[in-house]
């Protein structure tokens, strides 16, 4: 892309897109330490994501006051207008990330007194690793403006969504057989539930990329997938 | 802000049955497929195929062809030199008066050929009608200025006349500023009031084509607002080109937007497309302001 005959245009853009790429990054690390800490009931990285939180907050603001600072004063068209928009939108998705990384932290928290499950939650850990996979490829797709990569990620959250029902319907089953693991159960359910929502909004945000690279809007489109969407 | 009218209140608060017309999206966004070119679908008005423009040896035009819709809104970007004006000037034919310029190519205005030997010049610039950059009144008062135009056609009575001239400055959104000074001087006039007089004079004589150059470029942003507000008003009768250097100006009020950059048309297409995703990278280029 050529630059900008306005320098300074050239920086402010960058620096909402570095800004995005910052938050983004500090979201992926939330999800990673929480889901960490919920997995091997670590009561001491659990309270890490909660300060974290703040801090993601705050940058959505950030970011979010400075596009319109940019388009009230550029009048941003083109590619231009399309990064600021997907910044927008993808900065409520983050942000959202980043509760949704504070909730599974929460539930660590209550259960860390607990011992860890026979099965080491096996079904939770594959969930984990395919969410954390589509945030870091949402995040690249955005950095690279990698449609491939943003492909990628949607088609993945039908994958998120049936890895939740099956844990969803398989720990509920067991609700009334075994009362004394109640509790980790449910918050088991509750945190494969916010696995399942990071994979919408990260599903989200490489719609919005898509958007960003070829002007299109993929949203809505799969409608026969089962899928659920924020 | 327009008052909301009562009955659409439950529509608008999602408790219709149907989202209202205003809120439906395009047909190309339903299934996410590529919108046809939406010229297609209009009528129209000027068709144009492949001009080229010679200044002597130096070739202005290179094989441009584009389709302008009828009561339409359409403008013309690009640097300065790119031929956007030498364009609109081929439309009535201003270009004739330039002693080594050479048109090849067609234009149809209605399906019928400017160019043709039969075409009256005169006639066909009372149907496509100019307004340039500076205000241009004729140094007379508002009212002969008006109907400087009507005077030339033979037949009309000078009630006929009085009445075309109250209709072209209410046209223009004048009346209500001038009704009672008819006979002041033009001159006297802002420049922004200037340029509507213009305009008035244009659509007195009834042209089916405006061609605006770049109409507001030396006005104050008040007076650019009420030429942009005429403009949108005027589309509903007529079928308006506009040359401007100001492209947030083209994206307010046009339907569609060509961008030329050196005597080639390099894109043609509605305008939020060409705002939002051109096709080109020249045109993306220009209108984000980077360089080329």
């Amino acid at each position: 892309m050529n630059r900008h005959i306005s320098g300074q245009y050239d920086s402010e853009l960058e620096s909402v897109r570095l800004g995005f790429m910052d938050m983004g990054g500090r979201v992926e690390r939330q999800v990673q330490t929480a889901t960490r800490a919920f997995v091997t009931h670590d009561a001491e990285s659990a309270a890490t994501v909660r300060e974290g939180e703040e801090e993601i907050n705050q940058l959505e603001r950030v970011l979010d006051d400075r596009c319109i600072h940019i388009i009230a004063r550029r009048q941003p068209t083109a590619g231009d207008l399309r990064l600021l928009i997907t910044i927008m939108k993808g900065c409520i998705d983050l942000e959202r990330i980043g509760d949704e990384a504070e909730k599974i932290a929460r539930m660590a928290s209550k259960i860390s007194h607990l011992p860890l499950p026979s099965d080491q939650y096996a079904d939770v850990q594959r969930m984990r690793e395919l969410v954390i996979r589509m945030v870091a490829n949402t995040l690249d797709a955005f950095a690279r403006l990698d449609l491939e990569s943003a492909r990628s990620v949607i088609s993945a959250d039908g994958e998120v969504d049936r890895m939740f029902r099956n844990i969803d319907e398989s720990l509920s089953q067991g609700l009334h057989m075994h009362a004394d693991s109640v509790m980790q159960s449910l918050n088991t359910i509750w945190t494969a539930r916010a696995l399942e929502r990071i994979g919408d909004h990260a599903k989200n945000i490489c719609e919005h990329t898509v958007y960003l690279i070829e002007g299109t809007d993929v949203r809505h489109l799969d409608r026969g997938d089962g899928g659920t969407r924020e | 802000m327009a008052e909301q009218h009562p009955e659409n209140w439950k529509a608008y608060r999602g408790g219709g049955t149907a989202i209202p017309d205003d809120l439906a999206l395009e047909p190309g966004l339903q299934d996410g497929t590529e919108r046809s070119q939406p010229a297609v679908r209009e009528e129209i008005c000027l068709d144009v195929r492949g001009i080229s423009l010679f200044y002597g040896e130096k070739q202005a035009l290179n094989d441009i062809s584009l389709s302008i819709p009828r009561n339409r809104v359409t403008a013309f970007i690009g640097p300065s030199g790119c031929g956007k004006s030498t364009l609109l000037r081929c439309f009535n034919r201003m270009n004739d008066l330039i002693d080594d310029a050479i048109v090849t190519g067609e234009i149809r205005l209605n399906g019928l050929d400017i160019h043709d030997r039969s075409v009256d010049v005169a006639q066909l610039r009372r149907l496509v009608g100019m307004v340039f950059q500076r205000p241009n009144p004729f140094p007379k008062s508002i009212y002969d200025n008006v109907a400087y135009g009507l005077r030339l056609q033979r037949g009309m009575t000078r009630s006929e006349i009085d009445d075309r001239v109250e209709w072209g400055l209410r046209s223009a959104a004048l009346w209500e500023e001038v009704s009672d000074r008819l006979k002041e001087s033009a001159l006297e006039l802002s420049g922004g009031q200037q340029q509507r007089l213009v305009i008035a004079r244009a659509i007195a004589v009834e042209p089916e084509v405006l061609l605006l150059d770049e109409p507001a470029s030396s006005l104050d942003p008040i007076s650019t607002l009420k030429i942009e507000e005429l403009i949108h008003e005027l589309k509903n009768d007529y079928t308006i080109v506009i040359v401007t250097h100001n492209m947030h100006q083209a994206a307010r009020v046009s339907d569609y937007t060509a961008f030329l950059y050196l005597g080639e048309l390099i894109e043609h297409d509605d305008t939020d497309t060409i705002f939002t995703n051109p096709s080109r990278q020249q045109t993306e280029d220009y209108i984000t302001g980077r360089y080329g």
